[in-house]
């Protein structure tokens, strides 16, 4: 066993902080307070292939792993959660789906412009009434011709506006299941700009906040027969195969905050002076860091396992739960605690910790919940 | 069109500084970079591949370590690199530096020399023209802008106030300013494909027609007497005083200390 990471992770890392110290961390205040999606930045990113990081070459991408693909997000959210998500959400919500259950003609259509970052991908599963019961869909699709005719609405729905592909998920039809009339989910493949594709509101978050939320609204939304992405049917699937890459995205962005906020917060106690010393002399705040940064690193290490054993194994749902249940619950705890010893400042805005805080409450809550992690790990020990 | 760039791994000036007992920086147990004048010459250079489809070969001399700036220049584009390595180079200073890489370049096809115009740690800025010397081919020092005319190359050599215009024939040698341009990033596929490429190395037995006594600690005629790093001072003092009142409160100290 082996915990050095290889040198061309070692400088994949390199690029990816130097990047987001430049590039990224200079605008995070102004993203975070004026809720402006970085759209600079993402054509910056597109550019030196970020956008494509684990897409083979030949569809246009990097050709790396999961592992370098979950650093970037880490290294970006160490700066800015916001820029972290759009990466996230993009590559392991849209691009991978594409990736993993498209047809050749859908891969060379979407899959090509979307690893070179020509356009920026999302994905809808989440409806007003279905969350973590994601089976509660209402959405439905029915097929007329050459045509499938979409009808519903999605919510939260991350790079929602400023996204060009979206992989969607809706109703076909029923299916009976152990005697029981189940609903038949299938996934789409829907363009921007699509007739009756709009968007209804944009959320107001606690954090994340220069991240595009929309609502998607369908009204007789006609897509190609050929849109659909996999087989009819097996849309469920294929949505929780997706959140499970998807978890190692948001894994390593909670992992980047709590970094974040440790090296923050290292940097003021070591500048704080109260009673004539450096906060960083008292015992407490010692203590503190030595809490903060033993589980960051137990989190790291928990994120790169799942990142490799998406690499190397079909399955990998149990590791990326574990990923994310853990750095999800560390980032707060840890950005909680950078607030805490930052005393007053940490509370103002123009202090880092107080936007990462603020961030890191979502990464306990999308793309399932701590408490549905915990349902898959449990699920699995006791099958 | 064959170009051939220098490189050279420094110390990152932001992780501090070691040397040996023989006052020569203890490059092995430094951060590195790669220098950033050198960096901005190998842009210009994968520039010139970009516009005009040259091939770019990176050369370092250095200890194995140095095998990374020569990945990462790659990363960024360049085609090839060669890094020169041996016990007997060590402890080099820029005449036995420029011989040796003289040495190693007059085993490659060139048609540009693109060197920094100095290194964040020497900061003699001799390297380059001394190269051009021991290859006899013209050389461009300060270059704060690069075109090529057909066979000719059209620099703008920077001064304090101006620049001249200089245009040289090829093959010639260019010393690239960090200000030429700002170099690109490295991409995530490029640095793994870095890593699957060879990389030419050579020892002393590779240098075409160098003397030994030009080469390594014994071939260098610079002598370091004393080497230390930044000496750490203190907080000093910060008053906040009108203009004049500062001038003869300076002053006053100045006295006191006897400086004046």
């Amino acid at each position: 066993m082996d915990f050095m990471l290889s040198k061309e992770h070692e400088m994949a890392r390199a690029l990816f902080k130097e990047f987001a110290e430049k590039e990224v961390k200079p605008l995070a205040q102004e993203v975070d307070e004026t809720e402006a999606f970085p759209r600079g930045t993402v054509e910056k990113m597109a550019k030196l292939g970020f956008l494509g990081i684990p897409v083979p070459k030949e569809y246009g991408g990097q050709g790396c792993d999961p592992l370098t693909y979950a650093m970037c997000v880490e290294e970006l959210s160490k700066v800015c959660g916001t820029t972290g998500v759009i990466v996230s959400a993009h590559t392991s919500l849209c691009c991978d789906p594409i990736m993993t259950y498209g047809t050749e003609e859908q891969k060379q259509k979407y899959l090509v412009p979307l690893a070179k970052g020509e356009k920026l991908g999302a994905f809808g599963l989440t409806e007003p009434g279905a969350g973590t019961d994601a089976q509660g869909q209402q959405t439905k699709a029915v097929l007329e011709g050459d045509e499938w005719v979409l009808n519903g609405s999605k919510c939260f729905i991350t790079n929602g506006k400023e996204a060009d592909v979206y992989v969607i998920f809706a109703i076909t039809g029923t299916v009976e299941k152990r005697g029981r009339m189940q609903k038949e989910i299938s996934a789409f493949i829907v363009e921007k700009g699509t007739p009756g594709f709009t968007f209804g509101t944009k959320e107001k978050k606690m954090g994340i906040r220069g991240s595009s939320t929309y609502e998607l609204i369908f009204t007789d939304c006609r897509i190609p027969k050929d849109n659909m992405l996999g087989q009819q049917g097996k849309g469920f699937n294929i949505a929780m195969h997706t959140l499970d890459g998807g978890r190692i995205g948001i894994a390593s962005q909670a992992l980047g905050l709590a970094e974040g906020a440790l090296e923050n917060t290292i940097a003021y106690v070591k500048e704080r002076k109260q009673f004539g010393r450096a906060i960083g002399a008292f015992q407490n705040t010692q203590f503190q860091l030595a809490d903060m940064a033993t589980k960051v690193e137990a989190a790291q290490l928990l994120v790169y396992k799942a990142a490799m054993a998406k690499a190397t194994q079909k399955v990998y749902s149990v590791e990326a739960a574990k990923a994310k249940l853990y750095a999800a619950e560390v980032a707060m705890e840890v950005t909680t605690k950078a607030v805490q010893l930052h005393g007053g400042y940490g509370y103002i805005r123009e202090y880092d910790v107080e936007r990462m805080m603020r961030d890191a409450k979502i990464t306990e809550i999308y793309e399932g919940t701590s408490e549905v992690q915990r349902m898959v790990i449990s699920g699995a020990l006791l099958k | 069109m064959k170009v051939v760039v220098c490189v050279k791994q420094v110390p990152d000036t932001a992780g501090g500084v070691k040397f040996n007992p023989d006052g020569t920086l203890d490059r092995g147990a430094m951060l590195t970079i790669m220098n950033p004048d050198d960096k901005a010459g190998l842009e210009a250079a994968l520039r010139l591949k970009d516009q005009y489809g040259a091939e770019v070969t990176v050369v370092t001399m250095g200890l194995p370590k140095a095998e990374e700036v020569l990945r990462e220049a790659m990363a960024m584009g360049a085609d090839k690199g060669v890094l020169v390595t041996d016990r007997v180079l060590g402890g080099a200073d820029t005449w036995a530096t420029s011989t040796t890489l003289a040495g190693a370049i007059r085993n490659l096809e060139y048609d540009l020399i693109i060197t920094g115009r100095q290194a964040i740690d020497g900061d003699t800025a001799q390297v380059g023209p001394q190269i051009s010397e021991h290859l006899d081919i013209p050389v461009i020092s300060y270059a704060q802008d690069i075109k090529i005319e057909g066979d000719s190359v059209v620099v703008e050599r920077q001064y304090e106030d101006r620049y001249h215009v200089v245009k040289a024939k090829m093959p010639c040698l260019i010393t690239a300013l960090s200000e030429l341009n700002e170099p690109r990033y490295m991409t995530p596929g490029g640095i793994f494909d870095a890593y699957q490429k060879e990389i030419t190395v050579w020892g002393r037995a590779d240098l075409k027609d160098v003397d030994d006594s030009n080469l390594g600690l014994k071939g260098s005629p610079t002598k370091i007497a004393k080497a230390s790093d930044k000496v750490r001072k203190g907080a000093g003092e910060k008053v906040t005083l009108d203009p004049d009142e500062s001038v003869s409160y300076i002053v006053d100290k100045l006295k006191v200390k006897h400086v004046i």
